[in-house]
């Protein structure tokens, strides 16, 4: 059995219990509806502005663009405008690809070693879509949620809603969103259990956030297709929440409470985890600057003199050879 | 090199998709003989007054460390923190999927998991989580965290110099995570060691003296462009002298010192003094090599930021002592990355000189208007498309010619269709490798960043080995067998990747190919190309 993913399972399975118990057996419903949640929601958002104001006070000395294509060069030579973009509007496109569509992502490829030693190198897309997947079903679900939190229902969360449940298959409707979260956290986590590199570069940190999306997937999917929790109470305690107005709701059973206990706990890690990579992927200097690194000068705010070794001091070390060799002097002696 | 183990061996090792029974963190390093480079010379390091000079080896268990070098590593990379985003950020942000791990050349040749990008950066990434963030101290390796010891330092300096800084895998980050970023920091974090190798070490004290990586003295420079130019005479009938250190010339030209000194970039040297005494008789444009500004690698970049501001100095102080327009750059990787990423920055603003403008074509090079920094293949493209150059292509009708992207133009500057251009008017066979292995997922030499000594060639050679492997598909698929590159590291690398992977293929710069096709007004027939080899069809008369 492999520790780093043993540990991390074992720790989500502890925090079951610890809501569960929590609620079911020592009546906990007030830490666990109100205090743990509004704390929670406290550290991430303290938490995520430190962690980004953290990066943003370390300046950027150098531009240091990785350029990804053709460079903006002599007129008749096309430039790769967005992989090596040399304006403004040409970062904001690339990083909006990235953001939006994964885009180094989908360059992915992968090495084989075919007989007689051969290299070769095909796109591997799987990574690229389990990411995709993952990601957009993840936002889905949480703007879907945002009913609980509005009143009224926005209208883009009730279009989403109507889009994400297309697919009847009775009742209640069948959300898409959580189904493909679900099997996309699974495959990601499979991936790290079974692909023998991803597995060896792969920490603790990286299965806890898996495992305990999976419970929150779970959990989620429980009560709403099978346990069927009373909804009009949860909108009542939700909104109590956002309103500052906190009540804990009667007749809510514990996997409610373990679903929140979750949500939580995924909060509260954010900022302290890689999580932060939401954050971080608008900062990284090799991506968000553009690719004008010799038409424009860059300051770097800590640039200060260094010695150097100077003509003059050089030509004092060689005067006579170069005299000599008929190479120009400043100074004949 | 009599215990380099044969190139089926190598193959015959790899093994990607074997897992290590234990975990990285309980596997120590073993410092293995040919994977490494030699301890920096005493003497480079003191000249240079970098920390902590002394003699050292790196398979000696005591590395005479000085006596706080804990706290010296974690101030400085506290300072480098503080002082870098790139740095914080790449600590912070990298989820470990994997995208990069088999793109590195290195993991490729050696099958060995710490070469993957990924954990190449784990190794320090570890220490800064448990000396710089709270999950860090709270729960130590579950985090991912284990403090600094002498195992963990000695397995930052084995595969950190396991690293030839090429960006490639930066290119398939999602989050453009470059591991040559936080290899430089973990570099400059062991320079304040006092632990470089001797190949960086040695040239840098070299460049800072004399102005090149070899120490060649200013007369000794000059001796050398004269034998060129009196082979350039035997062939052409033509005397090329250069000027040197030229008061008011138009232009100053510098390129990498291995142009000057070794084969077969000696020949792409003498392309350039034909094509600047071409560009003089034709158009009056006059160029200028200067023995103090002598070289344009600029291995400082392996050392530190410091340290290479301080050996970059020279170009722009030349430049502006002579009076120049602007710059031209020769063909050389390193010293392009730190042209476009780092120059202006460091040693500008180069407000003395003008904005370039070819004087011959009228073209503005817009693209380096606050460097005054041209590359000669961009300069050489532009010639040829306004019709200034005469080619005789035919010249170079022996050689089937593919190219290589050097890392540092393709991944750090984006020089990709230029050099290109170059060769397809220069030559008529043209063959590109497999498209996964050029222009921006182009594959390093292996032995770049300082890392092409003799001592480590079994690495060199595995690193190579991705290189090697798409020059042979095209060597076997079209005959090519001559390898185009525009950096003066690859001119010395691929030669010996050449003859261990793929024999039969030769190594050329794209100003030699120029030099051969180039006719020189009023040469002599020619018979033989720079290298002496008969021309196509001269062949006859060699006999
Ligand atoms: S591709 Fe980027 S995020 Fe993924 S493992 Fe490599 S460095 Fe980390
Ligand atoms: S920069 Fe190049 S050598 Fe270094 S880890 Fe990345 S791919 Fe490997």
């Amino acid at each position: 059995m492999n520790v780093k993913y043993m540990f991390s399972l074992m720790a989500v399975i502890l925090l079951f219990l610890l809501a569960y118990a929590g609620v079911e057996v020592a009546g906990l419903q007030v830490v666990f509806g109100i205090v743990i949640p509004y704390a929670a929601f406290a550290v991430f958002l303290v938490g995520f502005a430190n962690r980004v104001m953290c990066w943003a006070y370390s300046p950027v000395p150098f531009r240091i663009p990785t350029t990804c294509g053709q460079q903006t060069s002599l007129p008749w030579i096309k430039q790769a405008k967005l992989d090596c973009p040399s304006t403004t509007g040409g970062v904001i496109v690339r990083m909006i690809l990235e953001i939006t569509v994964f885009r180094s992502l989908f360059r992915n490829l992968k090495l084989k070693m075919h007989e007689g030693g051969k290299l070769a190198y095909s796109l591997e897309l799987f990574l690229w879509l389990g990411a995709l997947a993952f990601h957009y079903s993840f936002l889905v679900v949480c703007v879907r949620h945002l009913r609980f939190f509005t009143e009224p229902v926005p209208f883009f969360v009730k279009i989403l809603e109507k889009l994400d449940g297309f697919f009847q298959f009775g009742l209640p409707i069948v959300y898409l969103s959580g189904i493909v979260l679900l099997a996309a956290v699974i495959y990601l986590c499979l991936r790290r259990m079974l692909m023998p590199q991803v597995n060896y570069i792969s920490l603790a940190s990286d299965f806890f956030p898996l495992f305990l999306i999976m419970g929150i997937a779970v959990t989620g999917i429980m009560m709403r297709y099978f346990t069927k929790v009373d909804v009009v109470g949860i909108k009542e305690f939700t909104m109590g929440l956002v309103t500052f107005r906190p009540a804990v709701p009667a007749g809510v059973g514990g996997l409610f409470y373990v679903h929140l206990f979750f949500v939580c706990t995924l909060l509260a890690y954010f900022p302290f985890s890689k999580l932060m990579h939401m954050g971080g992927v608008f900062m990284s200097p090799t991506r968000n600057l553009p690719c004008d690194t010799r038409a424009k000068r860059h300051v770097n705010p800590w640039n200060y003199p260094v010695p150097v070794h100077t003509y003059e001091e050089y030509e004092e070390d060689f005067r006579e050879h170069m005299i000599e060799a008929g190479l120009p002097v400043e100074e004949k002696e | 090199m009599s215990d380099l183990p044969k190139s089926d061996e190598i193959l015959s090792g790899l093994e990607y998709e074997k897992k290590p029974a234990a975990g990285w963190m309980d596997t120590p390093v073993e410092i293995k003989k040919g994977m490494y480079c030699y301890a920096s010379n005493v003497k480079s390091v003191e000249y240079l007054g970098l920390p902590n000079a002394r003699t050292w080896n790196p398979l000696d268990d005591d590395w005479l460390l000085p006596e706080n070098w804990q706290e010296i590593l974690h101030k400085g990379f506290k300072e480098r923190l503080e002082r870098f985003r790139s740095f914080k950020v790449f600590m912070d942000i990298c989820v470990r999927c994997g995208a990069c791990a088999d793109k590195c050349h290195f993991f490729i040749g050696t099958g060995d998991p710490k070469n993957m990008p990924v954990l190449r950066a784990e190794l320090l990434r570890s220490v800064y989580r448990n000396d710089f963030t709270t999950a860090g101290k709270i729960f130590g390796r579950i985090a991912g965290a284990r403090p600094m010891t002498l195992a963990v330092l000695k397995e930052w300096w084995y595969y950190l110099f396991q690293c030839s800084e090429c960006r490639r895998c930066s290119v398939f980050c999602p989050y453009g995570i470059d591991t040559a970023e936080i290899t430089i920091m973990g570099r400059e974090l062991l320079n304040l060691l006092g632990l470089n190798i001797d190949w960086i070490a040695t040239p840098v004290a070299n460049c800072y003296r004399t102005g090149n990586h070899l120490g060649i003295q200013p007369h000794a420079f000059k001796d050398m462009l004269d034998f060129f130019v009196e082979d350039i005479e035997e062939i052409t009938g033509i005397n090329v002298e250069p000027s040197y250190n030229k008061k008011g010339a138009d232009i100053l030209f510098i390129t990498p010192s291995g142009d000057v000194f070794a084969d077969p970039g000696t020949y792409t040297c003498m392309g350039y003094l034909i094509l600047f005494k071409y560009l003089k008789d034709k158009y009056g444009l006059d160029v200028t090599w200067s023995t103090y500004a002598s070289e344009g690698g600029n291995f400082g970049f392996f050392t530190s930021h410091e340290t290479m501001k301080r050996l970059n100095a020279k170009m722009y102080a030349e430049a502006k002592r002579l009076g120049v327009k602007w710059i031209l750059g020769g063909e050389c990787g390193h010293m392009w990355r730190v042209i476009s990423q780092y120059m202006d920055t460091l040693n500008g603003p180069a407000d003395f000189l003008e904005e370039p403008v070819s004087p011959i074509t009228g073209t503005k090079f817009e693209n380096a208007k606050s460097t005054k920094m041209v590359h000669i293949s961009e300069f050489t493209a532009d010639l040829i498309k306004h019709g200034k150059l005469e080619l005789d292509p035919s010249r170079n009708d022996n050689f089937k010619v593919t190219f290589h992207d050097s890392c540092n133009p393709a991944r750090g500057m984006g020089m990709l269709d230029e050099p290109r251009y170059v060769i397809k008017k220069t030559c008529n066979n043209f063959f590109e490798m497999p498209a996964n292995t050029i222009r921006e997922n182009t594959f390093c030499c292996g032995s770049g960043s300082g890392l092409n000594a003799g001592e480590d060639m079994e690495l060199r050679m595995c690193g190579g080995l991705p290189r090697a492997n798409a020059v042979k598909h095209v060597h076997e698929k079209f005959g090519v067998n001559m390898l185009a590159c525009v950096c003066a590291i690859d001119r010395a690398a691929l030669p010996d990747l050449m003859n261990y992977w793929v024999p039969g293929v030769d190594v050329t710069g794209i100003t030699e190919l120029v030099g051969n096709a180039l006719i020189l007004p009023g040469e002599k027939e020619r018979e033989t190309d720079l290298r002496g080899e008969p021309l196509p069809g001269m062949e006859e008369d060699d006999a």
